[in-house]
């Protein structure tokens, strides 16, 4: 088997709205996959077809070897799925709640006993294990969920926005588990986010889904360097130096690109960092006095704004996305 | 194997009822309350209003069949229909997810509630005799427990039925009302059905709770309107129909 997940043109159709339009991805087994799209982009619909939840309306798809509509069993056997929303019974213990996950997958008591301590410690939540789960908090309500799609040893785990609605520190706790997953229990990992931070800091690749479709699919650096580069900010004391600046930069072909408004120029560039003592240095042999230097990293919002054409959360469109917008419509 | 594995999802199943059910102290009591209010209030009432066709007073023990049936049946419809809340409140998911067969969770969800059903008319039938209503043998209120068992499956089998096909909790509050209520009222577990006008003995004998409360006066008092053969073979029916068709719709539900 070459690939955990495979999914051809898989499409599924509610009545009018095309929620997942001919989605075509390769995950190998162990990797951390991540689908980044904005809320109603499709990404759920995918994971509930890819989990055996709901039937695709064209296309296939395998996962771990098993056709999702053929062999649905076989599939639900092999994956662990994580919902947006909480699917534990609040009436019972986490421990009970583990222990009925076990039993419904058929362990036995032996194996339920040690994978339910295994499990606990690794979300640490060893020791709330015999309270009710009424009274846990969303973080942790969202640990145990980890945790008990985890019990049964499935390949393949499909986390839906895995940190929705938990406070920060909470969040940066579930980063650090679903890494531990992948890096020591292998496991290989399918995760829908719309945090670029989330994105970026977890997933091996990553695909920009909008509408439906998927616009981009890329490791998150290689997605960062598709946009050209860093960008460096010079803050000219004289607008009028401006247009002077730029030219000296295009003439010597050390930039990728070269824009400038009002007193500030922009310059992308690879390697940033390196680039500023020698773009300084042009400056001042060309007798123009600069009194800011910034160097940004492009983000994976950047990256966004690229694809789509817009922020994927309302916002102000900063200095920084301007510029973005202007990379982008250059390069048209 | 197979068989291994439909055992331990029913088994699962019916474990998770009971402990929901260990947990909900305050619904049990509940649930005993309205049936034992019944008994008493209505059983004396009746007891000084009215006369039995050919003389003597009413005897309260007459009502207790009917009780404990009334209570089954709210307790088994209440099992199946619990499905709505497994969907509201999302663990539904997780049961449709699992690689087992959605028959044999269903029929573990059916065993799981009539097992608390069955619990529910045992504690009623015991108090019923504390306060001083006889049965007849020993041997009539084992065979009564057994008369629970088969007609709560078939009020649990459609309890799951109409979860699997109602959209929402609102719409589950209207079926009950129109549900429950004349189930009870049209099953003679208030008023004897010997002498009843036409149209409404056409309504009592349609209605299965009839015969779950008609044996079990049979057994536990020893006398009956309805024949108990004719008893026994509609509850078998209804309630192998009943399960048949709640694992069927519940096969098809979506989460």
């Amino acid at each position: 088997m070459l690939y955990a997940i495979e999914t051809s043109g898989i499409t599924k159709r509610f009545e009018e709205v095309t929620a997942v339009n001919n989605i075509s991805i390769s995950v190998k087994p162990g990797e951390l996959f991540g689908l980044l799209g904005p809320n109603g982009a499709g990404k759920t619909t995918l994971i509930n077809m890819l989990s055996t939840m709901i039937e695709p309306s064209g296309g296939r798809a395998l996962v771990w070897g098993h056709d999702v509509v053929k062999e649905a069993d076989m599939v639900r056997q092999n994956i662990g799925v994580v919902f947006q929303d909480t699917t534990l019974d609040d009436r019972l213990t986490g421990r009970e709640n583990l222990d009925l996950h076990g039993r419904l997958y058929g362990l036995n008591g032996k194996t339920r006993k040690s994978r339910i301590q295994d499990v606990l410690s690794l979300v640490e939540l060893t020791e709330k294990a015999d309270v009710i789960v009424k009274t846990y908090s969303g973080g942790m309500m969202r640990r145990l969920e980890i945790a008990r799609g985890l019990m049964h040893h499935p390949h393949v785990l499909f986390l839906d926005e895995p940190t929705l609605g938990l406070d920060p520190q909470t969040r940066l706790h579930i980063w650090e588990y679903i890494n531990k997953l992948n890096s020591e229990e292998g496991v290989t990992i399918l995760l829908t986010t719309h945090y670029m931070e989330e994105a970026d800091r977890l997933c091996d690749r990553i695909a920009i889904i909008d509408y439906g479709q998927i616009v981009a699919l890329d490791t998150p650096q290689d997605l960062k360097n598709m946009l050209g580069g860093d960008v460096i900010t010079l803050g000219l004391e004289d607008p009028g130096d401006v247009g002077k600046l730029c030219g000296t930069y295009q003439k010597n072909g050390c930039a990728n690109i070269v824009t400038g408004k009002q007193n500030e120029v922009f310059i992308t560039v690879d390697n940033g960092e390196r680039q500023i003592p020698h773009i300084l240095a042009l400056a001042s042999q060309a007798g123009i006095h600069i009194f800011s230097v910034s160097l940004r990293k492009p983000t994976l919002d950047d990256v966004f704004i690229h694809y789509t054409g817009r922020a994927i959360r309302d916002k102000e469109v900063s200095g920084m996305e301007e510029v973005g917008y202007k990379m982008r419509s250059r390069r048209k | 194997m197979e068989f291994g594995r439909a055992a331990q999802t029913v088994y699962t199943m019916w474990l998770r009822e009971m402990i929901r059910f260990s947990r909900s102290k305050s619904r049990i009591i509940g649930a005993l309350a309205t049936p034992l209010f019944f008994l008493v209030i209505l059983g004396t009432g009746f007891s000084s209003a009215f006369q039995v066709r050919g003389g003597g007073t009413f005897d309260k023990s007459y009502l207790a069949p009917g009780l404990i049936g009334m209570s089954v049946l709210f307790a088994s419809l209440m099992g199946g229909v619990s499905i709505i809340w497994d969907r509201e409140f999302g663990f539904l998911k997780e049961i449709l997810i699992a690689p087992v067969s959605r028959f044999f969770v269903s029929l573990g969800k059916a065993i799981g509630g009539v097992t608390t059903a069955m619990i529910q008319g045992i504690l009623i039938m015991i108090i019923a005799r504390l306060i001083g209503i006889h049965y007849v043998s020993f041997w009539g209120v084992l065979a009564g427990i057994g008369i629970m068992f088969i007609s709560g499956i078939g009020f649990i089998g459609l309890g799951i039925a109409i979860a699997s096909k109602i959209e929402s909790h609102e719409g589950f509050q209207m079926v009950m009302s129109f549900l429950t209520m004349p189930l009870v009222l049209l099953s003679g577990a208030f008023f004897p059905i010997a002498n009843l006008p036409g149209w409404l003995k056409v309504f009592v004998y349609a209605n299965p709770l009839t015969y779950a409360v008609e044996a079990l006066r049979y057994f536990l008092l020893g006398k009956s309107f309805i024949s108990i053969w004719l008893c026994i073979a509609v509850l078998v029916i209804f309630s192998t129909a009943m399960i048949s068709l709640g694992g069927k719709l519940f096969g098809k539900m979506r989460a």
